[in-house]
């Protein structure tokens, strides 16, 4: 007898630990995770604006030093063309790309082995005050007439406040994550506008009005809406929402911020049901009884008893909803357009943190700026879902203390 | 023992020369390189080939480290990524295994059928706005592009855009499929597409690279005869030294019975 129990004790020690152990390692990853996310993310603030490897080089004799980003992008897409808008002489701008070498001279004109390269860079920069060279810093034109323009690493005004995401421009990235923060806020917060509403009314009715059998067959339905795969619901947001959007609101672009926040609103859906009907639910009986007792109807029982007693299991439950909704990624990607904008009506299209970074991470070189910017973004996700547990977190203790 | 040891290492040594090679990279080459391997293994039988997808980028990261042998690319190699293989001292042959014509797709509603290079710049940069502007409609112009990430965004840019950025807010599908779905959907759109993916709910337009003189069909004639001014060549690389290992393959998909697959799969051969 003694024997079986202190085999038991050993077994239940066994369990103990293991059970302390998984919630160890549990805590352990996700510390790692967000370590090396921030990690990542931090570095592009000690990463140079200007493509990796490469550099902007003037004549001496031009009176430029710097540019902004933006500038240096309008500079290479024609629309400054000339040096007086940006501080300088009134001439026109001249733009030189490596490749602009290789219609001059021949393969054999520069050497086997690119040594003459860097020479000939030299000699045309420096016969030409108008020009501004995007070149590789291995073949970095040399010599008195000759300046590197300031290299800058990125800025964190530039980075959060900036109102372009243009990852890939050439030869400056832009990366402002404005549009994408307010896109994203933008669609989870109509999506909630919808979803509330309409979740809270089926969990009335589910939890008050319906009867056994109507129950039956609702829950299993509206639990089965949880489990379709995301991607199916942004199929069905493209090919059959977007054009009823379109036609409704006689609108020029079907695939908006409504679309998403549609299709969002139906994903988020179940987790707001079952959370607000379970706290519908939780009444204490007494509470509705009184209720009656005191002749008020079943109406009034309801919006002047059950709903303010669980007033927070609704607001986490609407907490939770817009969590999901935030994190969203595919469905997303599918359904708003993803043009980075920063939406003034819900009718604009939209780009939101998760889709964008489910869409450049494969192909954006490893540990380039654009890498490092995607890897931010998904700090700034972090940060969002985190304020939302907190909220969460809060709510349900606020409740707790109610109860008690 | 020594001799079961020598016979057992010649054996691991025939397996692994029995010309395992691995061909990674675009996405867009992906189908005939599948396609093309799954057929060279039916009738070579000690040949294996392994094919991956992952992008251009990441198939020539990968030639340069080494694990893969062939990179599949939908753009020319870069200037940097050329320099990174001479530094470890190899070198790099390329070799066009097929073409792809992009088709540029608009609303069948729309009246335009015909752009000139200029026009186009101007209507993906943001610089036209409506289609009145080139000869269509009082209808505001969605143009649709590829996400960032991908070669074909890469090429239009590079060759119609001449290197200038896309106006920024464009609107960006991750998909040809669904570039074509939306452009079926929205009246006033316009896109971009390869000619493998192209289908008969979008209308294609007549362009112009010589300021308007000629307008030429997208068409597997005119891609074929070079008329037709937005093509881009598919390619293969690998290093030289590797040559004796991928020759068979590459010289396969040069084959006419290669080049058969090119076109079954949608692309254009090369002869």
């Amino acid at each position: 007898m003694t024997k079986r129990k202190s085999y038991r004790r050993i077994l239940e020690i066994g369990v103990e630990q293991l059970l302390k152990l998984s919630g160890a390692l549990t805590g352990i990853t996700i510390l790692f995770i967000t370590l090396f996310l921030f990690k990542e993310g931090i570095n592009l603030f000690n990463t140079p604006e200007i493509e990796q490897g490469y550099g902007l080089y003037l004549n001496v004799n031009n009176k430029i030093n710097t540019l902004t980003p933006i500038e240096t992008k309008k500079v290479f897409d024609a629309e400054i063309a000339n040096w007086q808008e940006l501080g300088g002489k009134d001439e026109p701008i001249k733009i030189f790309r490596i490749d602009d070498l290789f219609q001059i001279y021949s393969e054999d004109e520069l050497g086997e082995n690119n040594e003459n390269v860097s020479p000939k860079l030299s000699e045309i920069i420096s016969k030409d005050e108008n020009i501004i060279a995007f070149l590789p810093k291995q073949f970095a034109p040399k010599g008195s007439s000759i300046k590197e323009l300031l290299a800058e690493n990125v800025k964190m005004k530039d980075y959060f406040f900036g109102k372009e995401w243009i990852p890939t421009a050439t030869p400056v990235p832009l990366f402002g994550v404005l549009p994408l923060m307010l896109g994203t806020l933008f669609v989870s917060i109509f999506a909630l506008l919808i979803a509330l509403p309409l979740g809270l009314g089926v969990a009335i009715y589910l939890a008050e009005l319906a009867g056994e059998k109507q129950r039956r067959v609702l829950k299993p339905i509206i639990e089965l809406l949880a489990g379709i795969p995301s991607v199916v619901y942004g199929f069905f947001g493209l090919v059959v929402l977007a054009p009823i959007v379109q036609k409704v609101f006689q609108i020029s672009v079907g695939e908006t911020a409504l679309t998403g926040s549609l299709i969002l609103a139906i994903m988020a859906l179940p987790t707001i049901i079952s959370v607000s009907e379970d706290a519908i639910r939780n009444t204490p009986r007494e509470m509705r009884e009184a209720s009656l007792a005191l002749g008020a109807s079943h109406w009034q029982t309801i919006y002047r008893v059950v709903i303010p007693y669980s007033k927070s299991g609704i607001s986490a439950a609407a907490v939770l909803g817009i969590g999901r909704a935030i994190g969203e990624t595919m469905a997303v990607l599918m359904v708003t357009g993803n043009a980075s904008i920063i939406p003034h009506s819900i009718f604009d299209s939209v780009r939101t943190i998760p889709a964008t970074i489910a869409a450049e991470l494969g192909e954006s070189p490893a540990g380039s700026s654009h890498y490092q910017a995607l890897f931010l973004l998904g700090c700034i996700l972090f940060v969002f879902t985190m304020i939302i547990s907190i909220i969460t977190e809060l709510i349900s203790k606020a409740k707790k203390l109610k109860s008690h | 023992m020594k001799r079961i040891i020598t016979i057992s290492y010649t054996l691991v040594g025939l397996v692994f020369a029995s010309n395992a090679q691995k061909i990674k990279g675009s996405e867009t080459v992906l189908p005939i390189s599948e396609k093309a391997a799954q057929v060279f293994m039916k009738t070579n039988s000690n040949q294996k080939v392994t094919v991956t997808g992952g992008g251009s980028g990441v198939g020539f990261s990968a030639l340069i480290e080494g694990s893969t042998d062939i990179a599949q690319a939908s753009r020319k190699i870069k200037f940097s990524e050329k320099q990174k293989i001479q530094e470890s001292g190899n070198s790099v042959k390329e070799i066009i295994i097929a073409y792809d014509g992009l088709a540029v797709i608009i609303n069948p509603t729309n009246k335009v059928k015909k752009l000139t290079k200029e026009q186009l710049e101007g209507i993906f940069t943001g610089k036209i706005k409506n289609w009145k502007e080139v000869g269509g409609d009082d209808l505001k112009i969605i143009p649709y592009s590829r996400e960032t990430s991908s070669g074909t965004y890469e090429f239009f840019k590079e060759h119609v855009l001449s290197n200038k950025n896309y106006m920024s807010g464009i609107m960006s599908m991750p998909a040809n499929g669904s570039i074509i779905q939306s452009v079926s959907q929205t009246k006033g759109a316009i896109a971009y597409v390869g000619l493998a993916y192209f289908s008969k709910s979008v209308q294609e337009i007549a362009v112009s690279f010589d300021k308007g003189k000629t307008y030429i069909v997208p068409s597997e004639e005119t891609v074929k005869n070079k008329t037709y001014p937005i093509v881009r060549p598919l390619f293969y690389y690998y290093f030289t030294k590797s040559e004796a290992t991928v020759k068979k393959y590459i010289d396969f998909i040069l084959s006419p019975n290669g080049q058969k697959i090119v076109e079954e799969v949608g692309y254009i051969r090369i002869k």
